[in-house]
């Protein structure tokens, strides 16, 4: 094999696997090493560089860096990197100074922006600081999108959201709420430079079985019947209830419902448990407010009489599955009827664009799904962009977040006729951790504390208020524990190959024996020789060592970044440095030019 | 010493042996050996090579001397019998344990000053006595504890670290061995794992005295130049003569070896160990054959690898000596002490 190039960004940036697998690429173990400090504030701006809502996202983010921490490999439970992102919020001091100021004058440029859900603010929060002026169009009297409308307050307290909307607000963006764009065409007449559409995916999809129009009083669009809960338009519901679907947003109607009045709410999934889309957290925390779930149940009809919904009919399905937890065959072997008062129906959201018109020069593919480029977020229409849930369908608020930046760096581009796919790619930058013969800047000692759980308000107390929030937080004693688990994956192994005697010690020394000296050779016989199975992760190959000329390979799935090798090597071969990712953003693409005369 | 303990974690993928134990259930307390030492080397190859073996750490005996080399038997099966002795006298204590207990497998561990100097009386016997165990000699051609002196085993025109050159003739280990009985013989190097760990499987299976002299770098004070210790020096002059593998007992894998290349040598247990000659022209199982050679190799600067002899017919001390097989331990004390009365008679005997 060639000998590994560690200076491609991407190499290390992929070692750190909750940065790499988050959406924007948040920094998690220098914030983690930051909070563990003690220093909370600082935690928070730097969350706030990369995800813009930490006090949000540390309650509600859908946290894909989790499934993918180190911390699974050597143990069952990852590092709870979104409770602690939550800890830096919660423990903050009042930041607003830190935060970037309105600018004096504008640069002159208008934007508008469509929807004030994440996606939107997150365009504004880039571009207003450099001078933009901003104006957000959200059709609703209050901002926040999905994350007002949809998010219960239990899991996401109205207060936390303002307040992170406010900090944007502040730079100088104007806010139109209650102001529906109804067209798009008008609005491109308008003196904007460019216009941003973040008006996410707000169609719920409607399931039409034999019986639904005559009960229609009692069975609900989920999202819908969620957004008139938030406008207290609705603030109860019958006695027994069936949820259709078991992705995220029935979770959100299960445990609503029990808070306006429901005795028992079931949620019916058509498939086995390893086939359900919600997250494990969501679906513990319903089951923990006795929930039912029920598997196998395939609707089939809405049972009614004289025009009052009375219960559901479900076809009882099997289903055999392969080896690889695939479906292979399924079949129907009964039917079961289920009496209930009400049916909310969660089984997924479309995107929908009534107010832009065929001929405004937006390309909508057969799906009805705005055209728009993966990496400018333009669309087919010149200044115009698409992010978040708007652009490829419902994701989350993480996603729209990523959205927001990379739209905001192809906005700046676009107002400043440049071109809009040479953006400044990653950096990477390693810093020296070695304090001592001994003794580095991060903790290094392997902790095998396990997770720490999250204290919940006490049942009879949550149903009480619907906007009590569930989550406690962590207490000090948890916060001090829960930062140890973190393997600072970002603190990397560094090799100098001339300096390696080839004395064995690293490899002996390797908790998780992740080393090895061995004649170069064609990949799978290299990653036999270290027993790396997992092809996701890359085999780390060093240049040709000085004495016999074999190399050093690392399996770098399972290290632990504990340093022991470096603590062990006698003449600092390997080294234990921090390795700092910068992601490009709106306002530091200016330094481009230079970057690209250099690199030619 | 580093600045928290190596911690025992388990992978997803991590592999067990036949009794279920992990790598990581042969390992000991932490090394406080100097970074890079060779012995923690050696240390990490014993270890794995009992497990590999599937020897459960209570079913084994570490002994050994004094030095940093003999120090090492606390760094790896923390669950292990074991006995640091006085200096040089690790083979007696070894001979007493071995007679008390002989289902335990015998392994020492031990350096070139604690066993070329000081205690060469005593390896020299257990190597004629056959004692069945494996004798680790970890030979970096100093004293290593005692800050850098030369060892019986420092070549001539070696320096030491400060440059004074070494002008007395060097004990070879291996050649010593062949000429006082030894009947397994080989050499090997800290820095060749894949040679290494083998040569120790096939030392511990052998019934009898089983002689490792293990090149093993001093860091600290014997890896200048200079030195023909140091680890530049031994990869560079390093030779493979003889490979041998360990294979347990098993029809099939065996039949696989019976292709003319290789030499497979029955062991006692039904198991065999298969040489693989990568040097033509001399034959590892004739005694006065690995004798010329290794005395040949001397007058080159090569160093000569391997399982240089080997020889499984002559019977170990137990049996020639026709010791109980179920061990002196079990036996009642009154058994072990015919009394005063019949010492007296034993006495009157020789009077
Ligand atoms: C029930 C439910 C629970 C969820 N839970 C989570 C969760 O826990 N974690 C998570 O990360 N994600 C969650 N999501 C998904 C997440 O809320 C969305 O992915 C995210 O909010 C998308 O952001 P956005 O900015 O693209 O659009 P949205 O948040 O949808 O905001 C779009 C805004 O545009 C406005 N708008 C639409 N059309 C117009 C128009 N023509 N003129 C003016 N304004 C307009 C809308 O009123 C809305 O305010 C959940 C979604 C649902 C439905
Ligand atoms: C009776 C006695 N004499 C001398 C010593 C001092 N001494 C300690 S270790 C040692 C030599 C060890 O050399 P070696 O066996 O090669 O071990 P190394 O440290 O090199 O591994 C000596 C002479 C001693 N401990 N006891
Ligand atoms: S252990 Fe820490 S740095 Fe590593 S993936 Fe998990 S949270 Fe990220
Ligand atoms: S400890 Fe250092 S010198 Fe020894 S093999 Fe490892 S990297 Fe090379
Ligand atoms: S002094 Fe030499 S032999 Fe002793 S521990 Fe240090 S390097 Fe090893
Ligand atoms: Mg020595």
């Amino acid at each position: 094999m060639k000998p590994t190039d560690t200076s491609d960004p991407d190499y290390f940036h992929k070692v750190v696997d909750c940065q790499w697998a988050c959406p924007a690429h948040t920094p998690v173990p220098a914030y983690i090493r930051l909070i563990a400090q003690g220093r909370y504030s600082d935690a928070y701006m730097l969350n706030r560089e990369s995800n813009v809502f930490p006090g949000v996202l540390g309650r509600v983010c859908d946290r894909p860096c989790e499934p993918a921490c180190r911390r699974t490999r050597v143990e069952e439970e990852p590092v709870a990197i979104c409770r602690l992102k939550r800890v830096a919020a919660d423990h903050r001091d009042d930041i607003t100074d830190r935060l970037p100021k309105k600018p004096a004058k504008t640069n002159g440029k208008k934007i508008a922006l469509i929807g004030a859900g994440p996606a939107s603010f997150t365009v504004a929060n880039d571009l207003a600081p450099m001078g933009y002026e901003c104006t957000i169009f959200e059709k609703f009297d209050k901002p926040g999108g999905l994350m007002r409308t949809n998010i219960p307050a239990f899991r996401l307290p109205e207060n936390v959201l303002m307040e992170e909307i406010g900090y944007i607000l502040d730079m100088g963006v104007d806010l139109k709420l209650g102001t529906p764009v109804n067209s798009m065409k008008e609005l491109l007449k308008e003196d904007y430079d460019a216009v941003f559409v973040g008006t996410g995916a707000p169609k719920g999809k409607n399931l039409s079985l034999p019986g639904r129009e005559e009960a229609d009083a009692n069975i609900h669009i989920g999202i819908e019947w969620l957004e008139s809960v938030a406008f207290e338009h609705i603030d109860k519901i019958g006695k027994e209830v069936l949820i259709i679907g078991v992705g995220n947003t029935a979770m959100d109607c299960c445990r609503t419902s029990l808070r306006l009045g429901a005795d028992s709410v079931k949620v019916m999934a058509r498939k086995p448990r390893a086939f359900f889309k919600a997250s494990p957290w969501e679906l513990e925390d319903a089951e923990e407010e006795n929930v039912d779930i029920l598997v196998n149940h395939s609707p089939k009809a809405f049972v009614h009489e004289n025009g009052k919904l009375t219960g559901m009919v479900f076809e009882l399905m099997e289903y055999d599955v392969d080896e690889n937890g695939k479906i292979t065959d399924s079949r129907v072997t009964g039917e079961k009827t289920i009496a209930c008062t009400d049916v909310i129906l969660a089984i997924g959201q479309n995107n929908a664009f009534p107010w832009i018109e065929k001929d405004a020069g937006i390309e909508f593919d057969k799906w009805d799904v705005p055209v728009v480029d993966k990496v400018t977020f333009e669309s087919s229409q010149k200044g115009v962009f698409f992010g978040g849930d708007a652009a490829f369908g419902p994701l989350n608020i993480i996603w729209a977040v990523r959205h927001g930046h990379e739209a905001a760096i192809s906005i700046h581009k676009y107002c400043h006729g440049e071109s809009l796919t040479q953006r400044r790619p990653d950096q990477l930058k390693l810093e020296p951790t070695k304090m001592g013969m001994f003794e580095w800047r991060y903790s290094n000692a392997f902790d095998d504390s396990e997770r720490r759980e999250m204290d919940h308000v006490a049942l009879t107390e949550r149903f009480s208020n619907l906007g009590t929030e569930v989550e406690l937080g962590f207490s000090p004693e948890k916060i001090a524990t829960e930062v140890q688990r973190c393997l600072n994956c970002d603190v990397q192994t560094v090799f100098d190959a001339p300096k390696c005697t080839e004395c064995d010690a690293c490899i002996d020394i390797c908790p998780v024996e992740c080393l090895s000296i061995v004649p170069n050779a064609e990949e799978p016989v290299l990653r036999d020789a270290v027993n790396a199975t997992n092809p996701d992760q890359a085999l780390y190959v060093s240049e040709d060592l000085p004495y016999t000329g074999r190399v050093m390979i690392k399996d770098e799935d399972v290290c632990l970044h504990c340093g022991l090798c470096a603590e062990r090597c006698p003449t600092a071969a390997w080294d234990m440095q921090e390795g700092i990712i910068t992601i490009p953003h709106a306002d530091d693409q200016n330094a481009l030019d230079k970057i690209f005369e250099a690199a030619e | 010493m580093p600045s928290f303990t190596k911690p025992k974690i388990h992978l997803k993928n991590e592999k067990k042996n036949d009794i279920g134990l992990i790598r990581a259930d042969y390992d000991g307390v932490m090394s406080t050996l100097c970074a890079g030492c060779g012995h923690d080397s050696v240390t990490a190859a014993m270890a794995r090579a009992f497990f590999e073996l599937s020897i459960g750490p209570h079913k084994a005996v570490k002994v050994s001397g004094i030095g940093c080399s003999s120090k090492t038997t606390s760094y790896f099966m923390k669950e292990a019998h074991g006995n640091n002795t006085v200096h040089g006298r690790m083979p007696s204590v070894a001979t007493g344990a071995m007679a008390a207990n002989p289902h335990f497998t015998y392994i020492g561990v031990s350096g070139d000053g604690d066993s070329l100097s000081i205690g060469a009386g005593q390896l020299v016997h257990a190597m004629r006595r056959n004692i069945n165990m494996l004798y680790m000699l970890e030979n970096n051609g100093v004293y290593g504890l005692t800050k850098g002196q030369f060892s019986a085993a420092a070549d001539l025109g070696s320096t030491a670290k400060k440059g004074e050159v070494n002008n007395l003739a060097p004990i070879d280990p291996c050649a010593l061995a062949l000429s006082v009985g030894a009947t397994f013989v080989a050499r090997s190097f800290s820095g060749d794992k894949e040679q290494l760990v083998p040569l120790i499987k096939a030392g511990l299976k052998h019934k009898g005295f089983a002689l490792i002299d293990v090149i093993s770098p001093c860091v600290s004070f014997n890896d200048h130049k200079g030195s023909t210790k140091s680890y530049e020096h031994t990869y560079k002059y390093y030779h493979k003569a003889v490979h041998a593998d360990y294979v347990p007992p098993s029809a099939e894998i065996r039949a696989s070896y019976d292709d003319g290349k290789t030499m497979p040598i029955e062991l006692h247990d039904g198991g065999l160990i298969n040489l693989r000659k990568l040097d033509s022209g001399y034959d590892p199982t004739d005694r006065a054959s690995a004798f010329s050679k290794v005395l040949e190799s001397q007058q080159t600067d090569e160093i000569l690898t391997g399982l240089l002899y080997i020889d499984e017919t002559t019977q170990d001390f137990a049996t020639r000596k026709k010791l109980p097989g179920r061990g002196l331990n079990t036996y009642p004390y009154e058994e072990l002490n015919p009394g005063a009365d019949k010492m007296k008679d034993l006495m009157r005997e020789f009077g």
